[in-house]
């Protein structure tokens, strides 16, 4: 961050530091503009990916397949309507697992965070600890108990195992998010609202859901994007008819045809549901992302 | 620690509870399960859908059974865990999980680092390189993956070996010859926005008036961001390597979509090696037995890891 001044400080500065003053919050210098067309540079590095897949989905696929990479071309919907009609079951699945799963959580998810934020249990601290815990276990740990349970049951295949695991991979999440929520709501509020006698149903419907529900609403997208990216169980536990959209692409890698223009757009609609909702909500990712660690 | 269960408690203390205190032990009791109650269902579901299937593991550990010889099931103690100690890929997997994760983290975390500085000043379209930034981790990851593997790496017809060609790389098959390389490339591609959110979320929480203090008093753009930014951005670098670690220590998909771990097992990490044991192999001891490892192992990192996450949330809330 060495930027050159751009005003002069009064104060005589030691011989060691340099004379320089903070034009990092005005820019409009030399310096300010080389870091402007560094950013742009980069972020143009790190949306090409995403820009090319789109891009491809709207070639047939001899423009695809060219040594030197065309940008120009006769654009054709052809690719989006074959993933379409080949992909909606999936997608149906895909849908299915994750708003379930997502309603659940919530469900689960604000009484305990209740629980441990306005009316702390004791050992709130070891519950937590506990629910962290259980993100941290690698996955791996409980794949093949549950392959083997699922298939004694007969549930191998079954979009309701899928709601359970996704339930539970995105609780741990939804019960430190939520309570990072509940804990800002000044306790005034709610004495206010017990004073005057409001019960328990009453103090909910009027007070708490009205406030938490911008946190709910994050929670529950942070909650959408891992359900709707999910991979490890339903490659592993689903087979043709509660396959979710992640195990569609894999179809693409086993066919050695020429499929760059179809993948492409199977690519980009199966990301952009989380992509557009990712855009939106920008804010609230980050503290999604964090487990409500940051605001 | 114990003042961020403390001060919530002090507040929540209902007037119910102020009334009977100290004269009636059931009201007390009931208080408790009042309290309790909310918390029980996700906590009885969680041990069950979470623990309940370790402790099968644990079991099926001690076990040699494998699910394409029916009848083989029987009791071998801690055969399963000798063999997977002599198991060299076994071991060569746990060598790749760190270099993926390690490698992966790290380089997310200078260029998220890096692109945070750099977004957290305002230039023409902040809002919409910021847009553009964070947008690879919001692509699927298997989608992710299944570009780079074709639209980018591919050797005759993909994008980074066009753009190489004119430095004489434009032969290279990435995929065979570097496998971890471009794993950790997409990797690092897909983690990188994480970072930077997190870290962008920490310089935008400094306090602008100390920084414009040092300003005044004619600290110069490094002496600042050395002696007020960075010691700022310490629980908030923490944080990230943290999260991020724990995400990509599980890193399936990459491996499975781009090189399924090959050529042989050489770009296999621990969750795709046991994988292929318990799916392709079909061999539930050995698998669950690894299993066991892996997450011993987590056990002893998470721990540590553990108490920085704590610390970071007993001062945010405090």
């Amino acid at each position: 961050m060495s930027t050159p001044a751009s005003t002069t400080t009064k104060q005589p500065s030691t011989p060691s530091e340099p004379t320089s003053a903070p034009s990092r919050k005005r820019g409009g210098s030399a310096g300010g503009t080389a870091f402007t067309v560094l950013t742009w540079a980069l972020a143009l590095i790190f949306f090409f990916p995403v820009f090319w897949m789109a891009l491809t989905g709207f070639k047939n696929e001899a423009d695809a397949y060219t040594e030197t990479p065309r940008l120009f071309f006769a654009p054709t919907l052809t690719q989006f309507q074959n993933v379409l009609d080949e992909a909606t079951p999936f997608a149906v699945n895909s849908l299915v697992a994750t708003t379930a799963s997502t309603i659940l959580v919530v469900l689960l998810a604000l009484p305990a965070a209740y629980a441990l934020s306005i009316r702390p249990v004791k050992k709130t601290q070891d519950v937590l600890f506990f629910f962290i815990s259980t993100k941290m276990l690698p996955l791996v740990a409980v794949i093949v108990p549950l392959y083997v349970i699922v298939g004694q049951i007969g549930a191998l295949d079954n979009i309701w195992v899928m709601i359970v695991l996704y339930t539970a991979m995105n609780l741990p999440i939804a019960v430190w998010m939520m309570r990072s929520f509940l804990q800002e709501i000044p306790g005034e509020v709610l004495e206010a609202a017990e004073m005057d006698g409001a019960g328990l149903v009453k103090v909910w419907r009027h007070v708490m859901i009205p406030i938490t529900a911008p946190g709910i609403a994050a929670t529950a997208l942070i909650c959408v994007i891992f359900a709707w990216n999910e991979f490890f169980f339903a490659v592993n536990l689903t087979a043709s008819a509660s396959s979710t959209v992640p195990v569609y692409l894999v179809g693409f890698i086993a066919s050695q045809g020429l499929y760059f223009a179809q993948l492409s757009a199977a690519a980009t609609l199966a990301s952009l549901p989380v992509v557009i909702a990712g855009w939106i909500a920008q804010k609230q990712l980050v503290r999604g992302l964090s487990m409500g660690a940051i605001k | 620690m114990t003042t961020t269960a403390q001060a919530p408690a002090a507040r929540g203390a209902s007037p119910a509870a102020a009334r009977g205190a100290g004269t009636d032990n059931k009201v007390k009791r009931r208080e408790g399960w009042n309290r309790r109650g909310p918390l029980l269902p996700a906590l009885v579901f969680a041990i069950i859908v979470t623990q309940l299937p370790f402790l099968f593991t644990l079991y099926y550990s001690l076990q040699s059974w494998n699910l394409v010889r029916p009848g083989s099931r029987q009791f071998v103690g801690f055969a399963n865990y000798i063999e997977v100690f002599k198991d060299s890929v076994f071991r060569g997997a746990a060598l790749n999980t760190i270099w993926i994760t390690g490698g992966c983290v790290l380089i997310s975390l200078l260029i998220g680092l890096a692109l945070a500085l750099l977004l957290d000043r305002p230039f023409p379209g902040r809002g919409l390189a910021r847009t553009m930034l964070i947008t690879p981790f919001l692509v699927m990851p298997v989608a992710g993956a299944l570009l780079w593997k074709t639209t980018m790496f591919d050797p005759t017809f993909g994008i980074v070996n066009f753009v190489l060609t004119p430095i004489g790389l434009g032969d290279t098959d990435w995929l065979s010859s570097y496998p971890l390389a471009a794993i950790i490339i997409a990797l690092v591609w897909q983690w990188t926005p994480f970072m930077m959110l997190l870290l962008l979320a920490g310089l935008q929480s400094q306090d602008r008036s100390s920084l414009e203090a040092a300003a005044v008093d004619g600290a110069g753009p490094m002496q600042t961001f050395r002696s007020i930014t960075l010691p700022h951005m310490r629980r908030y670098i923490e944080l990230s390597v943290l999260l991020g670690a724990i995400y990509i220590v599980n890193t399936f998909d990459h491996i499975y979509m781009m090189t399924s771990g090959g050529p042989g097992t050489a770009s296999a990490n621990l969750p795709f090696y046991i994988y292929q044991r318990a799916f392709l192999g079909f061999d539930v001891g050995q698998a669950a037995a690894m299993g066991v490892v892996v997450v011993v192992g987590t056990i002893i990192v998470a721990t540590l890891a553990l108490r920085l996450i704590f610390t970071s949330f007993t001062e945010e809330t405090s």
